[in-house]
């Protein structure tokens, strides 16, 4: 089979899993016709039809809110958020509904929704349209969050969303769409890795590189040009970020000895503020060097032409090594 | 306001079947026919739930309930809708609806475990088809929306009701609930209890026009009924589930009632309206017209009254009994159900707190 791009290994997906469950339905808005504006749910009205695939009035939490009945009743909506900026109308219903139902009904009501939100930058893209919004969710009790890097996970991650019995948010690399893989659309899901499981995507001895989404590639790239200096780089995809894969990562980390988290979004409180507080507790006396984080400044998203300074790349990611492995 | 108010509503947008006095009113639009058992079981729930509703109230002054939202002087809008709802009919309610939850079979002592802090729920949702009690304003409109919708597509005839209030309806969720219902022609009725008082903030507030009137502007039809009125709540409440069961899409209900009591126990109405306009309100008490009614046709006596009453006092002393007697939940509940699929790291924060906790427990034992 020849290689996919991560939006067509998307639809493959979502198109296995409308095909598998009756009840699987896809809403939200130009979802249909449109197939998205990234193409995503591309001729899956046309072939499931409207129930199925539905476009919905341009409100995010009647979106979501809307979804949470279905859910009720039996079904299993996968809804997207178009960009990453837009899902705070919705966030109230995330946050007090989506993630609580089960908790609240003692687990009467189980909430089995997939939220699909495209996210990150790099696009040029005009503000809200750019952002890492990832910690937000993962804070909440009650979600689940996972973020996809490459195709062939694109493929069997959402798939595993959809049958998972807990809301998942869903955060996919926009600005790697385009970027293709080969895909394994032979192995059951059932023998696939699990959805809330970390991946070493490339092994190494000197220092492990954590990151997830659109930075697993931007970590790639690193190791290899750290590789021609000599400098052997694990790369981990984090993948899950709530609940986070703890002994794939830590097994890394002990094995290096030293760590730095890459990530898009702020480093205040983001992810990278997670994982380098629990390294260091469950790694302390393997540590050369404590957990360093390249991540996004404090402020808004900038306007796009400045973007590059905002987001981390090669050279920030090296710069960072190369302090972790000073110390 | 007020004069905007008058040119915009009259007498003539009110249904009423029963008037204050226990006079009975033909509708053109809502015929009613119901026995003399009916009219009897319908005094007997107003009757009940306020008992109930006291007896919680009591509770929680009493230091047992954390709060208590009491349902005075809603006894009929709840009663009455609730009663026009079929067996298969899912109800979403916000935290005010006993009497809806008296009509499904849920158990009044049921209800006070949110209340009482022991847990968030105490039904089974599909049990009942009740869900849960929703907190943040006007939350539920769009779950029953969306649950109307899965109705649609599973080819049932059962319908949604969806309880708001006037607060409520300036919440955007509540208008987004009636956009996605208009849009796809969701059975669903939205029942919205206008009790003139959103804590305390009047309906002015929320409002330039009868809130019956916005269900217009979103394309479908909207009624405004004396909530304080069961009989018209019950026959108004009927045709709107009929007419979105008949695949005709929404339908408003503004029952047009008056929060008798605070806004719950934690607040003082005092601070914000007059004495005189719960008196006048009291004037239209919801079951006062029910038993004039009853009493002037001959459709019950006094020994009709003292039974209920009797039924009441036995029902408060069981709600009481099953107040005090609730099991205290185990800490470790606290980490239940979080997921479906379970999560790792609960599961490790639990073992730390079990062990943690076991700890004390050993001290003790030493001690």
């Amino acid at each position: 089979m020849a290689p996919v791009a991560i939006a067509r290994a998307l639809n493959m997906g979502l198109r296995k899993a409308l095909e598998s469950d009756p009840k699987v339905i896809i809403m939200g808005e130009d979802v249909g016709k449109l197939g998205g504006v990234f193409r995503v749910t591309d001729g899956l009205q046309k072939d499931f039809g409207e129930d199925r695939v539905m476009d919905t009035p341009l409100a995010e939490s009647g979106i979501i809110g809307t979804a949470i009945g279905l859910a009720m009743r039996g079904y299993r909506p996968i809804c997207e958020i178009q960009f990453d900026g837009f899902v705070f109308p919705a966030y109230d219903q995330i946050v007090s509904q989506v993630a609580k139902l089960h908790y609240r009904s003692q687990g009467l009501v189980p909430i089995p929704m997939v939220i699909r939100i495209p996210f990150g930058g790099g696009i040029g893209a005009v503000e809200h349209h750019s952002e890492s919004p990832e910690a937000l969710f993962a804070h909440v009790a009650g979600l689940k969050v996972v973020a996809c890097s490459n195709a062939a996970d694109a493929y069997t991650m959402i798939q595993q969303a959809v049958i998972s019995n807990d809301p998942i948010i869903f955060f996919e690399p926009k600005r790697r769409y385009w970027e293709k893989a080969e895909l394994d659309v032979d192995t059951p899901l059932t023998q696939a890795v699990p959805l809330h499981a970390a991946r070493v995507v490339r092994p190494g001895r000197h220092l492990t590189l954590l990151a997830y989404g659109p930075m697993v590639k931007t970590c790639l790239d690193a190791a290899k040009v750290a590789a021609d200096e000599g400098h052997e780089l694990e790369v981990v995809d984090v993948r899950s970020l709530s609940p986070i894969d703890w002994p794939t990562i830590t097994d890394s980390v002990r094995h290096t000895g030293r760590c730095v988290v890459v990530h898009e979004a702020q480093k205040f409180l983001g992810m990278g503020a997670e994982l380098a507080a629990r390294i260091t507790e469950l790694c302390f006396y393997e540590l050369q060097a404590p957990v360093l984080r390249v991540g996004g400044y404090p402020i808004p998203y900038p306007p796009s032409r400045l973007e590059e300074h905002f987001l981390p790349d090669l050279d920030r990611v090296l710069d960072t090594v190369d302090r972790s492995l000073s110390f | 306001m007020t004069a905007d108010h008058g040119a915009l509503t009259s007498e003539r947008d009110l249904v009423q079947l029963l008037t204050p006095e226990g006079e009975r009113l033909e509708h053109p639009d809502y015929p009613l026919e119901i026995s003399q058992a009916e009219l009897r079981s319908l005094y007997r729930d107003l009757a009940l739930v306020r008992r109930f509703d006291t007896e919680a109230t009591a509770l929680q002054r009493q230091g047992e309930l954390g709060i208590w939202a009491s349902l005075l002087g809603q006894e009929a809008a709840q009663i009455g809708s609730g009663r026009a709802l079929l067996p298969g009919d899912m109800a979403f309610p916000t935290y005010r609806e006993h009497g809806v939850a008296w009509c499904r079979g849920i158990g009044p002592e049921n209800l006070l475990q949110l209340f009482r802090g022991v847990n968030f729920g105490g039904w089974d949702p599909k049990e009942h088809n009740f869900a849960l009690y929703t907190i943040v304003i006007g939350a539920q409109t769009l779950h029953a929306t969306g649950y109307a919708m899965g109705m649609q597509r599973d080819g049932s005839e059962d319908a949604v009701i969806a309880y708001f209030g006037d607060g409520a309806s300036s919440e955007g969720d509540v208008n987004e609930a009636f956009i996605f219902a208009a849009s796809y022609n969701a059975p669903v009725v939205f029942f919205l209890q206008n009790n003139q008082w959103a804590i305390s903030v009047p309906e002015e507030r929320q409002s330039r026009i009868p809130l019956f009137r916005r269900a217009h502007g979103f394309g479908f039809p909207g009624v405004r009924v004396d909530g304080n009125d069961v009989l018209a709540c019950l026959a108004v409440t009927r045709k709107a589930l009929q007419y979105a069961r008949e695949g005709q899409g929404p339908f408003l209900v503004e029952a047009f009632t008056y929060r008798m009591g605070a806004h719950t126990t934690s607040d003082d109405p005092t601070r914000y309206r007059l004495a005189s306009e719960l008196e006048n309100w009291k004037l239209r008490d919801p079951i006062e017209r029910v038993k004039a009614y009853l009493s002037r046709n001959g459709l019950a006596d006094a020994a009709f009254y003292e039974s209920i009453e009797a039924e009441g006092a036995e029902l408060a002393a069981r709600v009481r009994t099953a107040c005090l007697t609730m099991p205290e939940p185990k800490p470790s509940f606290i980490f239940e159900q979080v997921y479906a699929g379970g999560s790792p790291l609960v599961d490790e924060e639990r073992a730390a707190f079990d062990e943690y906790m076991a700890g004390y427990e050993s001290a003790e034992v030493g001690h």
